[in-house]
């Protein structure tokens, strides 16, 4: 910006007159009546914050919370958070049984894993809630000037402030809280507030006090300012504001065009004065603030249902255990006769009492359901928790992709989705600003039928590269770096045509016409200039970048706007008669600005030889209906140029002119004075009629055209995404030739693609439109689904052959594709395609669409968008990606995940995307794994007890399994395993399609990790209990009792998680080895030390290791033998299945395992030897 | 790129540019942000499933020869006498038999098949005996056992708490159901004597059993359970009672009851005089005595040594299978053919 060294020129110009229809004289509105009533009770005493009254009223101090919780709410809330979640609150009824006489296992051992796993996620959620209280504090102890009485402002704190002070905001300041303007550095009581952290907009808006407080412009004028504003209470509507101000006994009325929202930043103006209304939770920005929709990866609600099933699994082993005891402990006493009489089951409680055994076996029930809780993983949640934290953070680390240029790393705001990265299915993104950089270059023009400029578009240069031209040839494949090399010297303008450029158009046959053209370039716009002092440079704030394109393109032909005031605008040009350079004044009338719906904009300006003239520009689609009949000279010329353009890829605009009689201009400011005074709900409709009338019977004078240039790597990265197997669409608001130009331009649609396209847009469908009223829409739409079923049938005939066909279609016959009727046949024919492309579509179609693509094809969906106006699509997608470009904060702030650039998306989705869903899946899938196979030994073991629920594990081997030694290894599975390396990841796109089609999370992987499970276990437990059966244990001759069983058994537990974890893991770093094997060792250690604790505290654990495992050599053997047979039958498995049926990230492993071979360690990424070249797309050069 | 960024800071200069750079927002490089740390990536190729197999083969199969070899160094006899020692008349209600008063001795001669080194360890052997079950492992105090402190400390032994107030020591279920065979041996009717000293883990007989807590109100209530104990002895010196209170991890269990530690010759016959006073005939249970001897891994089974020989014969035959595979089917090793949806990819190629 421009603003950091050179200080700008004062501009004490009364602005406000200058947008002579938004800034309507203040005037009371049918709401001002209801102040006072229920609503609009607010009082507010300026001046005055402790006099008694308005500190009976007990407004909010200005203190704003973003935390979740406070120091009094955070237990509570935090653990009531916790126990929402169905597993918790398993474990909690499960801890609290542990204090009854149920349980199989002491109390204490059951709550710490429980209080663990809860403090863990407490603190986790602490430090991120401290965070955001560290921000609070910053933004609530900034220093803000507040009158303190006697005309003195002194610097407070933000939260100190009250409703009622007075405050002066200087330049660049942020408002403190919601502030009536009272009167700035301008005259008027102007000012100007840039509110793009409210809406994203990057233009200034203009604001202005009231009349009658504009004087109030020194700190002395408030020593005995009084009034009293009584308004609206506070309320979430950006742009309401209702309100009265009474001063000196008089009533004005306030209207949003006074207020100074919290949030937005005083910019171009020295200093305001402003009152306080709405403070800390009352303003409007935090009434505003809604938490983002909470997105749930598709793993993550799978998750969910493998938790239930395992319910199921834990109830229905419970349930049968339960049968089984209930018989037995009946069959214990029958008819006075006692069968195990050491259980004196005729003097037993209610939970072992054979007359009472129905009782008994509901109440094992319940202790079963406690002993069985070790198949549910405890840790599950705060460990998934944890490895998103940190592969979120990997992601924000990624240097790969940060944009040096706007200084942007990667953001991913929420840690949810990282695993559904790598299931994307399609991509639905925005054009403008997303596959394009958003700045617009003037770079063609056509003046009076004849084109000009020589530039060639990166459109263009796809074109020929289709057609096979071979002047393209030499700069084919780095395009992209030609681009960037001839990047024009003033940024904007990319315009080379010797003809006009250098002041040569006067010898132009048409010279008057250029001149009018340029003329009306430097003068129809709402551009402010801003002079460089130092320098003398002009630069140009602009609401668009093609406003600014404009005026540059003006400024470098020679047509210089230096000057704006209230009622003029001041050119700098060559006089074509006498050949030198003037200023030239236009006074300007009236700005008729642009809308959407209008689709063009108009001043009305008067130049010095006092002629009126309406300057014009605006889309084709309505210029060219305006013109007059004698304007129309170079119609045919100018339409054609303007499809070149178009085919081109770049955005066209139509310029007119009228010349206008004084009396028609009378007529016109008497109706449109008439009509903005207006106070009817139509009143945008009247001076739409008014502005309507005028602008017509315009002369034509030639077209102008902008390109937005394509992100570096845009065709790269769409090419790959491809490869990988995603389908692409994008979604734009542009004309259809601009679209499918565009498409070439990135890759999307390729010369050998068969192009289904389905619009409105042809002639006779446009005489049906105009004629009927009723049977027109019926007509159309059944025209579209002819187009549609002609469009299947098409791809039918092809024989499912899908890669062939590109869908292209307009915004007005998607609005009735989307109905509901039809939109089931058009996802299926688009899904049959490649390539989608949806032009001249709605934020609210982009929206629908993604909705469509979502629930209709079940994929995963990913939006990707820059603009406020792909924030319905960013939200209804499974991802939402912003793109943190020129268009502001909005899309990102309600996007998942934010990168600078298109091309992110590639190592977004291929590295970092593959790499979650991977360690992801694999983890829970572990989880589920290591858990069942402890369990089930427990269960097995049971069964031997005649189901009597004896634990086979010491209580403490118990509760620490899933929490110290498992833990950490699946933990770091879930941080760090990569199964091949990024850039194979890069090399190899059809790696992603493991997600894609979600094969490492399917049911049936799912189920055999399960099944794999209970394999393991039943193993341990046979193969334990044989080996140690009844035989002396050792050499001494004693015999193993439960506790050497128990004890062996886990030792067999954990070296068999463990090394299924080695076999799991497929990239072992130091941490790794430490992590695995650390497990191993603790557990161990914990058996050693555990044991030599006082028998008080070890109870039957005590010195089981020292004294009786350790020194028997059947306790190793046996270790060892049981250890290696468990894992035999998996090693088998994967041995086959990697030899055999080799999924692809094995192939790719073994690919790059042999490239290593061939090249004796020394590996390339650049040798490509034995890979066949129709993989190979492009080969990733890694970064040195 | 970089003149752009200059040109629209203007003339501000070089001060500003390094400002700006101080500030970025570059994330460092360092190895483990960027995933990059040195790692080995292990994957089953088939020189390395071979050698995996081999090497486990290998391994496995001397080990099961060494296991097999030392399990079958063990001589072991086994005796099962429950139903033996009941007199022909009363089989058909032992349960009545062994609950009724007088004395039930039994005699049992054993024939040693093959010569036994001293120690010769004597166990008796339980069958369908749920030492393991909830209700009585539980049923027990520890502390009580520690400390003669603790002797009130009766609250998990119900029902066999105290008598008539006084808390029983040891209390509970395992203590009350103590097992009181007992066997004497002689060997051409010259006593062969059984050590009892040292058959119970040391660490039970110094820290679990306290050398000064002594039985009281032992077996004094009814019904009367198992076997009694010496009142004038401490409980660290009851071995039988501490063998007996390490409960059995299955319902088959052998606890020693102690040694003989003279050798025994092949053909010796072993005349055993046995009290069969333990019911198990209630819940069907089978009693046997066991004398065993022991190697260095310990009594006589040979489930380890021919599981271990089973596993390494499979883990031999797989390498050898794996390699013959390798051969007939050979491939190239990363045939990318094998890269699916190579076809199928959606769109391009």
């Amino acid at each position: 910006m421009a603003t950091v060294s050179g200080r700008r020129r004062k501009r004490k110009i009364q602005l406000s007159k200058l947008f002579t229809l938004t800034g309507a004289k203040a005037c009371f509105k049918p709401d001002h009546s209801k102040i006072g009533r229920s609503g609009f009770s607010r009082v507010v005493f300026c001046n005055q914050p402790d006099s008694p009254e308005a500190e009976s009223r007990n407004y909010c101090d200005n203190y704003v919370r973003t935390t979740k919780y406070t120091l009094a709410t955070f237990l509570p809330k935090s653990l009531f958070e916790q126990f929402r979640r169905v597993a918790n609150f398993y474990f909690l009824v499960v801890g609290i049984l542990s204090f009854t006489p149920l349980a199989p296992y002491t109390a204490v051992s059951a709550i710490v894993p429980l209080t663990f796993v809860i403090l863990a996620t407490m603190f986790k959620e602490g430090v991120e809630d401290w965070r955001r209280k560290q921000q609070d504090i910053e933004v609530n102890n900034r220093k803000v000037r507040v009158h303190r009485g006697n005309g003195n402002f002194d610097l407070r704190e933000w939260k100190t402030l009250r409703v009622g002070d007075i405050l002066k905001v200087e330049k660049n300041e942020f408002f403190p809280a919601d502030l009536v303007l009272l009167s700035s550095s301008y005259e008027d009581a102007v000012c100007y507030v840039e509110t793009m952290n409210l809406d994203g907009e990057t233009n200034l808006k203009l604001k202005q006090g009231l009349e009658v407080t504009l004087s109030l412009r020194e700190e002395l004028n408030f020593r005995d300012f009084e009034a009293f504003i009584k308004c609206e209470d506070p309320n979430a509507n950006l742009y309401s504001f209702v309100g009265t101000m009474d001063l000196k006994g008089e009533k004005y009325p306030l209207s949003p065009q006074q207020l100074l929202l919290r949030g937005s930043k005083l910019r171009n103006t020295d200093y305001i004065y402003g009152v306080v209304i709405f403070t800390g939770p009352d303003t409007k920005v935090v009434q505003n603030s809604t938490d983002p929709p909470s997105k749930r990866s598709m793993i993550e609600r799978k998750m969910d249902k493998i938790i239930y099933l395992m319910f199921l699994m834990v109830f229905s082993l419970a349930f049968f255990g339960s049968v089984l005891f209930g018989i037995w402990t009946r069959d214990d006493f029958q008819n006075g006769v006692m069968e195990r009489w050491y259980l004196k089951p005729d003097d037993s409680s209610i939970f072992f009492d054979p007359k009472r055994a129905p009782m008994a076996a509901i109440y094992h029930f319940l202790t079963a359901l406690m002993l069985n809780s070790y198949f549910i993983p405890i840790s599950l949640y705060v460990s998934i928790e944890i490895v998103k934290v940190l592969q979120s953070i990997f992601i924000n680390q990624d240097i790969h992709m940060y944009y040096e240029e706007a200084d942007k790393p990667a953001h991913a705001r929420t840690s949810n989705l990282n695993e559904e990265l790598g299931q994307v299915g399609t991509i639905l993104s925005d054009k403008t600003g997303t596959l394009t950089c958003n700045s617009m270059e003037f770079i063609k023009c056509s003046i009076a039928g004849t084109a000009y400029g020589r530039g060639v578009t990166e459109v263009e240069m796809a074109m020929d590269k289709r057609k096979g031209s071979a002047l393209v040839n030499q700069s084919n494949g780095n395009s992209t770096e030609d681009a960037v090399a001839a990047e024009p010297a003033v940024k904007g303008f990319n315009f080379r045509d010797e003809r006009i450029m250098d002041g040569n158009w006067v010898t132009e046959t048409h010279a008057d016409v250029i001149q009018k053209f340029f003329q009306l370039l430097a003068v129809c716009h709402t551009v402010i200039p801003e002079v460089d002092e130092d320098t003398g440079k002009i630069s140009y704030e602009a609401e668009s970048p093609d406003e600014a394109a404009f005026v540059i393109a003006a400024r470098e032909l020679g047509f210089e706007f230096f000057t704006r005031t209230q009622t003029t605008i001041s050119v700098r040009e060559l006089d074509l008669v006498t050949g030198e350079r003037v200023e030239r004044l236009y006074s300007v009338l009236n700005v008729l600005e642009f809308s959407s719906s209008k689709k063009r904009m108009s001043v009305i300006v008067q130049d010095q030889d006092g002629k009126l003239l309406l300057l014009c520009k605006g889309a084709d689609s309505v210029m060219f209906e305006r013109l007059s009949e004698s304007g129309r000279k170079y119609e045919k010329e100018t339409r054609d140029h303007v499809n070149e353009y178009a085919d081109a890829g770049l955005r066209t605009l139509i310029l007119a002119y009228r010349e206008l009689d004084e009396n028609e201009y009378e007529v016109f400011t008497e109706r449109i004075s008439e009509a903005k005074n207006s106070v009817s709900a139509d009143r945008e409709a009247l001076i739409d009629e008014v502005t309507e009338k005028i602008e017509k019977n315009l002369v034509l004078l030639g077209a102008t055209a902008v390109e937005d240039k394509l992100q570096n790597g845009v065709p790269d990265c769409i090419n790959k995404l491809a490869q990988a197997g995603i389908k692409i669409w994008v979604l734009t608001g542009d004309k259809m030739e601009t679209a499918i130009n565009i498409g070439f331009a990135c890759s999307l649609l390729r010369r050998d693609m068969k192009q289904i396209i389905i619009n409105l847009e042809t002639p006779e469908i446009q005489q049906l439109e105009k004629s009927g009223e009723k049977d027109a829409i019926a007509a159309l739409k059944e025209n579209v689904l002819h187009q549609i079923t002609s469009g299947k049938a098409q791809l039918k005939a092809s024989g499912g052959n899908a890669k062939a066909f590109a869908l292209i279609i307009d915004g007005k016959s998607l609005a009735y594709a989307l109905e509901e009727d039809m939109k089931g046949i058009f996802l299926e024919l688009a899904i049959g395609c490649a390539s989608v492309i949806c032009c001249r579509s709605s934020p609210k179609q982009k929206a629908l669409v993604t909705r469509l693509v979502k629930t209709g094809s079940g994929q995963t969906t990913l939006a990707i968008g820059d603009g406020a106006n792909d924030v319905g699509m960013l939200q209804e997608a499974d991802i939402g990606v912003g793109i943190s470009g020129v268009e502001g904060m909005q899309a990102v702030m309600s996007s998942d995940i934010a990168i600078a650039q298109f091309r992110y998306l590639e190592r977004l989705l291929l590295v970092h995307g593959h790499w979650c869903y991977r360690r992801i899946s694999k983890m829970i899938c572990y989880f589920f794994y290591k858990n069942i196979t402890f369990g089930f030994t427990l269960f097995l073991y049971e069964a031997y007890t005649s189901f009597s629920a004896t634990p086979a594990y010491n209580d403490w081997y118990l509760s620490l399994y899933s929490v110290f030694f498992t833990s950490l290894p699946v933990i770091c599975l879930g941080i760090f395993d990569q199964d091949v390396s990024a850039p194979f990841c890069l090399k190899f796109p059809v790696l992603y399609q493991e997600g894609v089609q979600n094969l490492l999370f399917s049911w049936r992987r799912i189920l055999s990790w399960m099944f794999h499970g209970f394999c393991s276990a039943i193993i341990i437990f046979f193969l334990c209990k044989t080996s140690l059966e009844s035989q002396a244990f050792n050499h001494e001759g004693k015999t193993a009792g439960r506790d050497i069983l128990g004890g062996t058994m886990y030792t067999c537990v954990v070296w068999v998680v463990s090394l299924q974890m080695v076999l799991t893991i497929s990239y072992f770093t130091l941490i790794q080895h430490v992590v695995v094997w650390g497990s191993v060792v603790i557990w161990y250690l914990f058996l050693m030390v555990y044991g030599s604790l006082p028998i008080r505290m070890s109870t039957d654990a005590y010195m089981v290791f020292l004294e009786a495992l350790a020194p028997a050599p059947s306790y190793w053997i046996t270790t060892l033998f049981v250890v290696l047979s468990t894992m035999m039958p998996y090693f088998i498995f994967s041995a086959i299945q990697m030899r055999f049926f080799p999924m692809s990230h094995g192939t790719v492993q073994l690919l790059r395992y042999e490239d290593q071979c061939s090249n004796s360690g020394n590996f390339e990424m650049g040798r490509q030897g034995s890979v066949r070249p129709t993989l190979v797309m492009r080969s990733h050069q890694p970064e040195s | 790129s970089s003149t752009a960024a200059s040109s629209t800071v203007g003339g501000g200069g070089s001060s500003e540019i390094s400002g700006v750079k101080k500030t970025s927002k570059r994330p460092k490089y360092s190895r483990f942000t960027q995933q990059e740390l040195p790692a080995c990536k292990p994957i089953l190729t088939p020189r390395w499933v071979i050698l995996t197999f081999l090497v486990a083969g290998v391994v496995f199969i001397p080990l099961g020869v060494i296991c097999l070899f030392a399990s079958q160094g063990v001589v072991e006899i086994v005796d099962r006498y429950d139903t033996d020692c009941i007199p022909t008349s009363s089989r058909n209600n032992m349960v009545a038999y062994i609950q009724g008063e007088g004395d039930k001795i039994c005699k049992r001669t054993i024939t040693v098949t093959k010569a036994m080194k001293h120690p010769v360890y004597v166990y008796y052997q339980l069958e369908n005996f749920y030492q393991n079950h909830r209700r009585y492992v539980k049923s027990r105090n520890d502390a009580q056992l520690r400390s003669p402190k603790e002797e009130h400390d009766v609250k998990t032994c119900a029902p066999e708490d105290n008598v008539g107030g006084e808390p029983i020591v040891p209390c509970g279920l395992v203590a009350w159901s103590l097992f009181n065979d007992t066997y004497s041996f002689s060997r051409n009717s010259q006593q062969l004597l059984v050590n009892k000293k040292g058959i119970s883990w040391k660490s039970d007989r110094e820290n679990k059993f306290g050398k000064n807590v002594f039985p009281k109100n032992f077996q004094k209530g009814a019904p009367i359970g198992g076997g009694t104990l010496n009142i004038s002895k401490p409980l660290s010196e009851q071995e039988d009672l501490i063998v007996w209170m390490r409960t059995a991890a299955l319902p088959t269990f052998r606890k020693l009851y102690g040694k003989i530690e003279t050798d025994l010759h092949a053909g010796d016959t072993i005349t055993v005089l046995l009290q069969n006073n333990y019911n198990t005939y209630s819940f069907n249970g089978q009693k046997k005595l066991v004398l065993s001897t022991t190697s260095w891994l310990g009594g006589r089974n040979d489930f380890l040594g021919i599981a271990y020989l089973t596993v390494g014969s499979i883990c031999l035959f797989l390498a050898v299978t794996f390699a013959v595979l390798y051969l007939v089917k050979p491939r190239q090793l990363g045939d990318p053919s094998y890269l699916s949806w190579n076809r199928s990819a959606g769109g391009l190629q």
